[in-house]
């Protein structure tokens, strides 16, 4: 036992390196890839593939479940085929069942994946902003046009709102093929600062999650909480594995806003954060941006902690409000799976659609015809409306509405930003 | 709760508390309260690595399954729906319910895995540890998705789960006291104190506690006197994993939440205070999670959020500069 003493100084410093790295270093590895969805391909007719990254493990999976239906739903709707190309489909998985989430070493694998099959013309994804700034530079050099049916980041696209290198960066052939069906958070933060003056708030606790999205939508809050004259008494990040936020919601406290913005997704704890604060005796307003606009976050939270004092924005339209050819989704859906589809399904669904429609005018059925036929979509009659991508690569859709928490339910309130 | 009342009055009675005094006085009960939370769990590490030079990296991991069953019987017996003097009630069953549980698991844990090498290689150990850690974590993802209301219905796996308040988060000091002080920190404190004294007690008076002592210091001249060294690391297993179940049960109970990845972050907590105190020290332990429960309060509060794991961490590299071995960790060194 003579060397047990050193052995032990050793072993610690080991281990403490081991379990710091542990959480990441080892996540990838054991991460559940889904499998591919891929039936055995007839020998004769000529392939064509959307391939989809979303977060199929944690709790986004409830929301991305039935994005994925709305995907399967659209390319049901073609019938499989094109053209005499028949359209198959994979479901990849972006998420590891270490982190709960999406996970960059995952997303890198899914696009390369994607990449090197040649077959593959467009890429459907991803959920969240972070896992886009991963696999997009991928996809470009491989001129791969991807679709995302959730980012939200402003900086993946527009020039000026992000970082100075963004969006270049992502496109490191310069051209353009990303492409994404929902309003950026430059819009989303600020109609939920306006919708916090129109509820009467006057002081505004900010915080954020840290993450690309998080902090970049309670950035734009920010911004324009302070131009239309709301006082900004707090802005911190949080560690969103944090056991409690009790001594941060004593801080907020004394600062006693009538509002407490979190920029944030359930996955990163917006639950515990409601809790914290109204068993802290904190009676502000909450109001959170659609990563938290899925049931797993009133199911995490409470229901009684968020009952009436719990405001959600959403860069698009509940299910429930959409009409037309939506209401028609809606409807659909609601048949075929018997349920109602989470906010973010008709996303999916229309992401997939306008994939398909550019493969049916491109004049090459391979990726740059798609991805020349993608950018070139105009007044698309789509399930959100009629609307265009713009020289950006995002939508022309704008509207967005804004719901609240009864009886432990989302309730649509209003329309916002327009 | 004789004691909390006989408190109450003499704080609530002082008005004169200036703004950051108040302040100060929440960050303290919040600090201390996610300290003595800690120090349950870290016991478990320092316990285990004080008799067999493993940091069980499972211990964290092991809590968590402690919390998924007493979310369990909370859903089985409709438990939710108690409160009062049912709500203590349901505490101190499940209490019991998840330390039985995990002191069980934790000694079966260590028949099949570790025993069997326990004459292998420090580093084979550890990573058996670690492997276990991910067979938890994954049975803690698998339970979540167990279809019961408690659990969302099943179709959530993932998502942090509601644990219902069983205790009033109503404050002992008055509805207008701004210094916070409820049932669940007096549940954190009256838990915690006596599982502190009746461990100290095992350690230092029983028999099994000085077969305890006498296996960390040199195992094969412990088995020369007679000791059954399986036997004496096999309670060491039982008894850090009731002390897990305990500190779980009480973090879900205060916390209100509870996730299949909590075990990782508590886990790491508790080893960083285990560390901070001298690793296989039990005093050593306690004040290690009471200083990283106040660092982390008072770093919320007085400094940004998003700095407490930097200070928490700068902190641990400093005591380990200046006392390498930890706090109160000096006396292990009597095992060379």
């Amino acid at each position: 036992m003579s060397s047990a003493a050193t052995l032990s100084t050793r072993s610690i410093a080991f281990v403490a390196a081991t379990f710091a790295f542990g959480g990441f270093a080892i996540a990838p590895a054991t991460a559940m890839a889904t499998p591919a969805a891929a039936p055995s391909a007839a020998p004769q007719q000529q392939v064509l593939k959307l391939s989809s990254s979303l977060p199929r493990t944690g709790s986004a999976n409830a929301q991305t479940t039935t994005m994925v239906n709305g995907i399967r739903m659209a390319i049901d709707e073609v019938g499989g085929e094109i053209d005499g190309y028949k359209i198959l489909y994979e479901d990849m998985d972006d998420a590891s069942p270490q982190r709960g989430n999406w996970d960059p070493a995952i997303e890198t694998q899914n696009a390369q994946k994607a990449a090197a099959d040649p077959t593959v013309v467009a890429y459907i994804g991803t959920f969240n902003s972070g896992a886009s700034k991963v696999s997009m530079p991928i996809l470009n050099r491989a001129g791969l046009a991807m679709v995302s049916p959730a980012n939200t980041y402003p900086g993946l696209t527009k020039p000026g709102l992000g970082e100075a290198n963004e969006p270049q960066s992502y496109r490191p052939t310069g051209k353009i093929n990303y492409f994404r069906v929902v309003p950026t958070d430059d819009l989303q933060g600020a109609v939920a600062a306006e919708w916090s003056k129109e509820l009467g708030a006057k002081k505004v606790f900010i915080l954020h999650d840290r993450e690309l999205y998080g902090k970049g939508i309670a950035d734009v809050f920010e911004r324009e909480s302070k131009r239309i004259g709301l006082e900004v008494v707090g802005f911190d990040g949080i560690d969103p594995k944090a056991s409690n936020y009790k001594s941060l919601v004593v801080k907020m406290r004394a600062s006693q806003p009538d509002l407490v913005y979190f920029g944030g997704t359930t996955q990163n704890n917006a639950g515990q954060i409601a809790k914290d604060m109204r068993a802290g005796g904190l009676k502000a307003m909450f109001m959170v941006p659609d990563g938290c606009f899925e049931r797993a976050f009133i199911e995490a939270a409470g229901a009684a902690n968020l009952n009436g004092n719990t405001y959600v924005t959403f860069g698009g339209l509940p299910a429930s409000e959409l009409t037309g050819r939506g209401a028609e989704f809606r409807m659909a859906y609601k048949k075929r799976f018997s349920q109602e589809p989470e906010a973010y399904a008709v996303y999916g669904y229309e992401a997939a659609r306008v994939a398909l429609d550019a493969i049916r005018r491109a004049a090459t059925k391979d990726r740059a015809g798609v991805l020349a036929a993608l950018a070139a979509t105009k007044d698309f009659d789509g399930a959100l409306g009629k609307w265009s991508f713009d020289e950006n690569g995002d939508t022309t859709n704008r509207v967005m509405s804004g719901q609240m928490v009864k009886d432990g339910d989302f309730v649509f309130v209003k329309k916002l930003g327009q | 709760m004789p004691v909390e009342t006989a408190l109450i009055p003499a704080i609530a009675a002082d008005p004169g508390l200036s703004p950051a005094m108040v302040m100060f006085l929440n960050y303290l009960v919040i600090g201390l309260a996610n300290g003595m939370i800690i120090a349950l769990i870290a016991i478990g590490y320092t316990m285990v690595y004080g008799i067999i030079e493993l940091i069980n990296f499972a211990h964290g991991d092991l809590c968590t399954l402690g919390a998924f069953l007493a979310l369990t019987i909370i859903g089985a017996l409709g438990m939710d729906q108690w409160s009062g003097a049912a709500g203590w009630a349901g505490v101190a069953m499940l209490l019991i319910g998840a330390a039985g549980f995990c002191a069980g698991l934790n000694w079966i844990i260590d028949r099949t895995a570790y025993r069997p090498l326990r004459n292998a290689p420090k580093l084979t150990l550890l990573v058996t540890a670690i492997g276990m850690s991910f067979i938890l974590v994954n049975v803690a993802l698998f339970w979540g998705g167990a279809p019961m209301s408690v659990f969302g219905g099943g179709n959530q796996a993932a998502a942090p789960k509601h644990f219902p308040s069983l205790v009033s988060a109503a404050n002992l000091l008055g509805e207008d006291s701004m210094v916070m002080l409820t049932a669940r920190e007096m549940l954190v404190v009256g838990v915690t104190l006596p599982l502190m004294v009746a461990l100290t007690w095992l350690v230092r008076f029983t028999r099994l506690g000085k077969s305890m002592r006498a296996v960390a210091q040199n195992p094969v001249a412990a088995s020369l006197m007679g000791i059954d060294v399986d036997r004496v690391i096999g309670a060491t297993f039982v008894i850090g994993g009731a002390l897990g179940g305990f500190g779980i049960v009480v973090y879900a109970v205060y916390n209100g939440s509870i996730s299949f990845q909590m075990g990782y972050r508590t886990g790491m907590d508790a080893f960083t205070a285990a560390v901070l105190g001298g690793i296989g020290s039990l005093p050593g332990a306690v004040l290690g999670g009471m200083l990283i429960g106040l660092l982390r309060a008072f770093s919320d509060g007085y400094l940004e959020t998003r700095w407490t794991p930097t200070v928490v961490f700068a902190v641990l590299i400093l005591v380990l500069i200046f006392r390498p071995s930890g706090l109160l960790g000096a006396k292990i060194r009597e095992k060379v």
